[in-house]
């Protein structure tokens, strides 16, 4: 396909997503994931009809109940005149790269209603990759007209941790009784949570689980280091954050619900508690500081892997990394003189270009 | 552009379609093309095939391997495959059989768009090999 031939595919698929058609959606998500040529382009012209949906984070350990609660979440969403996006992202084989995507077993509510639109990503051992992919997906589902996007994930690692910060909220479900599982929440995960669920509450040591949440999710709150701020949404407030100024302490404290994603109970107040968020963030600005710093990472994202793009090219061009390696085993060099030199062009550029700036004001 | 360094991979639906609750070629298929390097979305039994084609769409699968053993094939089959086509699907979706299809059928369902049907003999190597070969260009 020549150059100019694809921009024209490109259009008329941007334009065919704008109209609501779903082969059109579903292909450009694929472009984004398999990072195709002209993604990029696509993600720019989606970029004018987003900021509309709603988007919420679910990411909790294996076996706690996520794909269950999303599915009955899409189903109570629709009954409540939304539109839905489901992203769910599973682990790749890190060997072979395969990967046997099976959220969508889960998805028995939605059955043959289009308007909730159910998508299952693979971690392609793309590092940092994934969250790129991620965000650009909410991007396509928002401009295609989502009301409310789910992002699904395993929560582990930093990476997992990455992928729901581009939620508005995130929630973390909690098995009962699992200790270990709370000490995981310890390791990190829980300054990341908005509103903690305690699924399968209707299991043995459900209410022993929920009583150590509220007492851990107490005493972050009573942590010195927070005093006087707004909790762990003090990061976030950037320029727009006006927070305290109407008198009473508005802060977010993680509420701990109780649901039973099979039955659908404690559903409807579990998702009350997410609008309640929503309508929290709204309030003085601080959605907009997250969104600001969203996309102020975003573009920090996308000029670290360009950059970095586009030293790879500049080694190769100078005989690959093996040679500097070489010589640094030596010890002819260093490291930092190698990056020195490889930079010294990059450097003499932009230090160019600002002289000119300088004569030219 | 060659700085955007692609990552393809092929994406595969394994279906089970209709009242037939035998799944373990389903499964060998699945865990087959998954350590092919492929990306494979397990259906789950008994479903309608207005299922499949919601999944085969949102998905935006390369393969569609629909798995059958109930003899429901030439009911089933075409509902598919005209969903597909109903959202623009069909065009660039390979769609294989799997299963217990007579002889008989198998020309009906490769004129319906079929584009392999792969019995109690084909070895797992070669069904790969007709996916690798066959996926669709995108």
């Amino acid at each position: 396909m020549s150059e100019g031939e694809r921009e024209t595919a490109e259009l008329e698929l941007i334009e065919e997503l704008l109209d609501g058609k779903h082969r059109a959606l579903a292909r450009v998500i694929s472009k984004i994931e398999d990072r195709s040529p002209g993604y990029r382009d696509l993600v720019s012209a989606l970029h004018a009809h987003t900021g509309d949906a709603d988007v919420i984070g679910i990411t909790g350990s294996p076996g706690a109940g996520k794909s269950t609660l999303v599915d009955k979440m899409a189903a109570e969403y629709r009954e409540r005149g939304y539109t839905v996006g489901v992203i769910a992202i599973d682990p790749s084989s890190p060997f072979t790269g395969g990967a046997v995507l099976g959220d969508r077993i889960r998805m028995a509510s939605n059955v043959g209603d289009m308007d909730v639109f159910f998508r299952s990503m693979s971690a392609r051992g793309t590092l940092g990759g994934l969250s790129t992919a991620t965000t650009d997906a909410v991007k396509a589902f928002d401009a295609f007209g989502k009301d409310k996007i789910i992002i699904e994930t395993v929560g582990a690692g930093q990476n997992e941790v990455d992928i729901v910060s581009t939620a508005d909220t995130v929630a973390v479900l909690v098995p009962p009784s699992s200790g270990d599982d709370v000490q995981m929440l310890k390791a990190g995960i829980l300054e990341i949570a908005d509103v903690l669920v305690v699924n399968k509450a209707d299991m043995d040591g459900a209410d022993r689980t929920v009583m150590e949440l509220r007492e851990m999710v107490r005493m972050r709150n009573d942590s010195p280091s927070f005093a006087g701020h707004h909790g762990a949404e003090a990061g976030y407030d950037g320029d727009g954050g006006a927070t305290g100024e109407d008198g009473e302490a508005d802060t977010w404290e993680p509420p701990v619900l109780e649901t039973v994603a099979k039955t659908g109970e404690g559903l409807e107040g579990f998702l009350d508690t997410l609008a309640e968020h929503r309508d929290w963030l709204e309030r003085a600005g601080r959605l907009e500081g997250k969104v600001r710093n969203r996309y102020a990472e975003e573009i920090r994202t996308l000029l670290r892997e360009d950059t970095s793009r586009l030293v790879t090219r500049e080694i190769e061009a100078r005989g690959g990394l093996d040679a500097y390696v070489d010589a640094v085993m030596d010890r002819e060099t260093d490291p930092y003189t190698v990056a020195d030199e490889v930079l010294e062009p990059l450097r003499e550029c932009v230090e160019e270009r600002g002289r000119q700036s300088e004569e030219e004001s | 552009m060659s700085t955007e360094q692609e990552q393809r991979t092929i994406r595969c639906l394994v279906a089970k379609v209709g009242l037939d609750g035998h799944d373990r070629g389903a499964h060998v298929i699945a865990r087959a093309f998954r350590d092919a390097g492929f990306e494979v979305i397990y259906s789950g039994l008994h479903k309608a095939p207005e299922e499949i084609v919601q999944a085969a769409v949102q998905e935006d699968v390369d393969v569609l391997g629909i798995s059958i053993l109930s003899g429901a094939h030439n009911t089933l089959v075409p509902k598919i495959l005209d969903g597909l086509r109903e959202y623009d699907a069909f065009e660039d979706t390979l769609v294989i059989v799997g299963g217990i299809i007579p002889e008989d059928d198998r020309e009906t369902l490769r004129e319906a768009g079929v584009a392999e049907i792969f019995g109690p003999g084909a070895s797992m190597e070669e069904t790969v090999e007709f996916v690798r070969e066959n996926a669709p260009e995108r």
